[in-house]
């Protein structure tokens, strides 16, 4: 019969605990447990405790060279495996590169289902109901899944992690992958990095992201300014993206990246379901538009009616002082 | 001669406004709009371009782009034909309505070995539909073959492919035997558009029609089901900043967000 949460959990390349696992084990929590998280990686033995102070009972540590760097025909058998040893009535990842990558394979390999990028849970007796965004955010879908395990992905800040509590208390073992190099079928040649300082995008608490209404690529200096007072990233609409004024890595979107920052500043933004699609589960949206009717406004927490310009310039020496207050 | 399969998807158009979006809750459907037609899912139309940008190089390369759909879909087909691929092949049954991911995935599979011998099979990361993003590793699962997902670029070189994958802050680039399987976003570059002269062309090329008993597979089994689908309220309480000079509204601003935890 099976039973409990199994996490399937990963390290960040500095070789910390990602921050989403926290966020599954509180969820698998609220589920009613038990949470068994298992972390694949590579020098990754002290996250154990890590895990059991965010509140996991049983921590699998599954620590590999082949596992240093992701790779699914690495990391899918292992997954698979866990499954069945395991033998979890459902089985949460996040929705990160790994979770992307591994939930279907992992699916299939079991003969289940994966709900992937879901934003809220509940067990119905022993039925996941996941819940998850579809349309570019414009409906929401519920899912129950015929197969065991249940598998779900979960978007980064669905939920709040537990207070990490070091008096919690928990098994925590230690294990080989039982892989060897040659079932890896593809090479990673090359690795590199984007020449970006600062936050990641997908990181950031705070998003400054531009729009057509900027006017020009030179548009998007203030916006840097402005995000490297705040410590936030800089993003921007496909609009922007298509006619070269910003690089497409920073593109927010139906067809760009999910953000779930904090506080996410619109500038210059007219408000198109493309690019709401990219922020559909943010709270606090500020938009700077000088068009009053624009429909960003309607999803806004605060909208600011205006010449961008001025009020952006203005707004960064506000938000300078506060910060050095 | 490579033989690459593109899998492209008919959804509705996702620039429909806000406004005009509407589902039927009992049914569990989106509601389509008068006036606005059903689009090919923009990824897929990437990945149709990513394997154009291959034959491009080996004029000689093959290019099949498979549809599961209703009557319509054979539109997103003869738009990737127009693109530049070579023949199409339409899944048309109406028993596969309500087919889940999955279900759409083994047909897939099972129409891709039909297919066989193929070298390439280019997936888009997700339909704009659903959003699920599951049926291009699904597929190379139940195939046997690897799979590089999320790429922004794909080279071609007998017997093996070199993928440029993005990754949260930066590319990879990866190598896969093939034949194998690689699903492209959105950071591949915008599809190219058929031109008047193409779409001609593209009337004469052939789209086959096949249904489950063509492809000898009874209805593949539902993984998923779904419970319920809504639109969320999404309406927040909008405050204006006020102010007479940019630099009030700027002091507002701040101030609120200050109040508000936020900054």
């Amino acid at each position: 019969m099976p039973s409990g949460i199994l996490v399937l959990g990963e390290a960040t390349e500095a070789g910390k605990l990602n921050p989403v696992v926290p966020e599954l084990i509180a969820i698998g929590t609220r589920l009613g447990g038990p949470v068994t998280c298992a972390i694949l990686g590579s020098g990754i033995d002290g996250l154990g405790a890590d895990c059991v102070a965010a509140g996991a009972s049983k921590v699998i540590i599954v620590d590999d060279p082949l596992l240093a760097e992701y790779q699914g025909d690495a990391y899918a058998p292992v997954a698979e495996r866990l499954c069945k040893e395991t033998d979890p009535s459902v089985v949460l990842l996040g929705q990160t590169m790994v979770g992307r990558d591994l939930a279907p394979r992992l699916a299939q390999r079991l003969g289940t289902a994966a709900a992937m990028d879901c934003m809220g849970f509940e067990m119905n007796g022993d039925k996941l109901v996941a819940e998850r965004p579809c349309y570019g955010g414009s409906a929401r879908a519920r899912y129950t899944i015929n197969g065991t395990p249940q598998i779900a992905t979960v978007r980064a800040k669905a939920q709040e992690p537990l207070v990490p509590d070091p008096s919690r208390t928990g098994e925590i073992t230690k294990q080989a992958a039982g892989i060897t190099a040659d079932a890896i079928r593809t090479r990673v040649v090359n690795r590199r990095k984007e020449k970006s300082e600062g936050v990641r995008l997908e990181d950031a608490k705070v998003v400054v992201s531009g729009g057509r209404g900027l006017g020009g690529p030179e548009g998007f200096l203030p916006l840097e300014e402005l995000a490297g007072v705040l410590g936030g990233a800089v993003g921007a609409s496909r609009a922007v993206c298509d006619l070269g004024w910003y690089p497409v890595a920073a593109q927010v979107g139906l067809t760009g990246k999910v953000v779930t920052p904090d506080l996410y500043i619109a500038v210059g933004i007219s408000g198109a379901s493309q690019h709401m699609a990219g922020i559909s589960s943010v709270k606090n949206i500020v938009s700077i538009n000088k068009d009053a009717e624009a429909s960003i406004f309607k999803a806004s927490r605060f909208a600011v009616v205006g010449d961008w310009k001025e009020i952006v310039a203005a707004f960064t020496e506000e938000a300078r002082k506060l910060k050095a207050s | 001669m490579p033989h690459i399969i593109c899998l492209a998807k008919q959804v509705p158009d996702p620039e429909t406004p806000a406004s005009q979006f509407k589902v039927d809750e009992a049914a569990k459907k989106v509601l389509p709009v008068p006036g606005i037609q059903p689009v090919p899912s923009q990824f897929d139309t990437i990945g149709v371009e990513a394997a154009l940008r291959i034959k491009d190089k080996l004029s000689d390369s093959i290019i099949t782009v498979i549809s599961v759909g209703p009557d319509s879909s054979r539109d997103t087909i003869k738009h990737c034909l127009a693109m530049g691929a070579d023949e199409g092949i339409h899944i048309n049954d109406p028993a596969l309505a309500n087919a889940d991911h999955w279900a759409t995935a083994d047909v897939l599979s099972a129409a891709i070995q039909k297919l066989a011998p193929y070298d390439l099979i280019i997936a888009g990361r997700q339909a704009v539909d659903w959003d699920m993003g599951v049926v291009g590793s699904t597929i190379a699962e139940s195939l046997g073959v690897p799979v590089v997902t999320i790429a922004k670029e794909i080279q071609y070189d007998g017997g093996k492919v070199t993928v440029e994958r993005v990754l949260l802050d930066g590319f990879e680039t990866v190598e896969a035997p093939t034949p194998c399987v690689v699903t492209v976003s959105n950071e591949l570059g915008e599809p190219r558009y058929p031109q008047l002269r193409q779409i001609m062309l593209a009337a004469r090329k052939e789209v086959k029609a096949w249904t489950l008993s063509d492809l000898g597979i009874p209805l593949p089994p539902n993984r998923v089901n779904l419970e319920a689908l809504f639109v969320p309220d999404t309406s927040v309480e909008t405050e204006f900043i006020e102010g007479d000079t940019p630099q009030e509204k700027a002091q507002k601003l701040a101030a609120r967000l200050r109040e508000s935890k936020l900054i």
